[in-house]
């Protein structure tokens, strides 16, 4: 039920007035079946607008981008934004059912999913609360209980946890390895956390800003379910110091 | 107990202007024809009131205000959403728009009146004329307030364009929308009465118009007054009905 993903010289322009401006250079990229990709780079290197073109949200100037549907033959895809993006005038529940609702899902039917997912992202007793109730991180969880409502086949995330402190930072990431590995869903996530990065990624991949593009793809071959205690490895600070060493470049 | 402590003072300055009022009749010896002491419009007040013909035409004057705020309220939402939604259409309505705005409405009551008669006809279009304009504003306004991250969230799930019209654009618009409705249904009233006022045979501007001129000025007062109370309750219902709808509106006093 995963999809994969194949960019062959994908790459988007925007016209300005001095001319066409390269947000991303043509990239070559394949996200396997099933695979937890992570994207790290600095600001203005065009991970987000990469993302975007894999969501379906910009369409690429120049390239082909293709996603293939697992056996079941849909791509249902759930879009984890920079911010939460809840609708204001509906509760956490009936956010996080959205999904659902445009499906035309039964009310029931959405409002079962859609407790058990806020549970599971620490938002129990939240359900029946308007957005502007609760904190960023909050809305952030609800956002993230959102994109999971309808079962994404593949997950797309741009540094979903930015605004979240560390200590739910890392609950977060164990959480969310968890529901990928019994989801199966392909994940793409953005992120600026080198270490984020290790802990979740079967490959990380770098990118430089102006032009943006592509400096190297790193695998990262520790055993799941990760621990924690993964970080204090001679193996992860040598991941992290080479992914440091690129993005300083 | 603090309500009372709060509006106290506006209640002390409200006896005190009556008693000046009514002191400087007495004093001065104003013609009651010119300026009535508030005792002796208190004193029509009820037999003005509950006088069947001033029950009538007030039952005119509200149907005339709340036909063309109702017909302000469509035309304006729906010629709002073509505007936000068409960049054509918006161009092609511009100098319309900007004609309908400048225009003094009054000025059109006469034409109205030679076109639809001393009826109620065109009164009903001259409330509807005043009343449009906001409400065609906040329309565009508020269907050009969606949030880019909203309209995301409904991209990425692949929503159609009827969902998206019905899950996230009206609520988004809604709060603007409700906010020019307020601001309709006043104007509206004042249409409708204007309208009375320049050419008719009913309603309370008829009215008002009619007891001018018998030169009796304590029940002119009467109904100046059942017009404020009128235009009164009809924008508390609208208020109203506007924070039953964007209760979740945290900001809903600033979207003015």
């Amino acid at each position: 039920m995963t999809v994969s993903i194949s960019c062959k010289a994908v790459g988007k322009t925007y016209p300005s007035r001095s001319g066409a401006v390269a947000a991303l250079t043509p990239v070559d990229l394949e996200v396997k079946a099933g695979e937890f990709l992570v994207i790290i780079g600095p600001s203005g290197c065009g991970k987000t607008t990469l993302l975007r073109m894999i969501g379906g949200l910009l369409s690429p100037s120049t390239g082909q981008l293709s996603l293939t549907p697992g056996e079941d033959g849909r791509t249902t895809t759930g879009f984890v934004f920079q911010q939460a993006n809840l609708l204001p005038w509906l509760t956490v529940e009936e956010n996080v059912a959205l999904p659902l609702r445009l499906k035309n899902v039964k009310r029931d039917g959405r409002r079962a999913v859609a407790e058990e997912l806020c549970v599971r992202v620490g938002l129990g007793q939240f359900v029946k609360s308007l957005p502007r109730e609760l904190s960023g991180g909050m809305q952030q969880r609800a956002s993230i209980a959102r994109a999971l409502a309808d079962n994404p086949s593949l997950l797309l995330m741009d540094e979903p946890f930015g605004a979240l402190d560390a200590l739910t930072r890392s609950r977060m990431n164990g959480e969310l390895e968890r529901l990928w590995l019994t989801s199966g869903a392909t994940v793409v996530l953005v992120t600026h956390s080198i270490s984020e990065a290790i802990i979740l990624a079967d490959r990380v991949v770098v990118m430089s800003a102006r032009p943006g593009r592509i400096m190297s793809i790193a695998e990262v071959n520790f055993p799941r379910p990760r621990r924690k205690d993964i970080e204090n490895t001679l193996e992860f600070q040598q991941i992290a110091a080479s992914l440091r060493a690129q993005l300083d470049q | 107990m603090n309500s009372l402590r709060s509006s106290l003072p506006g209640l002390v300055a409200v006896v005190l202007f009556f008693l000046l009022w009514q002191g400087y009749c007495e004093i001065s010896g104003i013609s009651p024809l010119i300026l009535p002491p508030p005792s002796r419009i208190a004193l029509v007040f009820v037999e003005v009131t509950f006088d069947r013909t001033t029950l009538y035409h007030a039952y005119v004057t509200l149907f005339e205000t709340l036909a063309g705020f109702a017909l302000a309220t469509v035309f304006g939402m729906v010629i709002g959403w073509v505007v936000a939604i068409s960049p054509l259409m918006e161009r092609a309505l511009h100098p319309f728009i900007v004609a309908s705005q400048v225009i003094p409405k009054v000025a059109l009551v006469p034409l109205f009146v030679l076109w639809f008669g001393f009826g109620s006809t065109s009164k009903v279009i001259v409330a509807a004329v005043i009343a449009f304009f906001p409400v065609m504003v906040n329309t565009v306004l508020g269907l050009r307030s969606v949030q880019p991250g909203h309209a995301d969230v409904f991209r990425a799930l692949r929503a159609t364009t009827f969902q998206r019209i019905l899950l996230l654009q009206i609520p988004s618009a809604l709060p603007a929308i409700l906010a020019g409705m307020e601001m309709a249904i006043v104007l509206a009233t004042i249409g409708a009465v204007v309208g009375e006022y320049l050419g008719s045979s009913s309603g309370l501007g008829y009215l008002a118009v009619a007891t001018m001129n018998a030169f009796q000025t304590d029940r002119l007062f009467v109904l100046i007054i059942l017009l404020t109370l009128m235009g009164f309750v009809l924008y508390m219902a609208m208020a109203w009905l506007r924070g039953l709808l964007i209760s979740w509106s945290a900001d809903e006093h600033a979207a003015r």
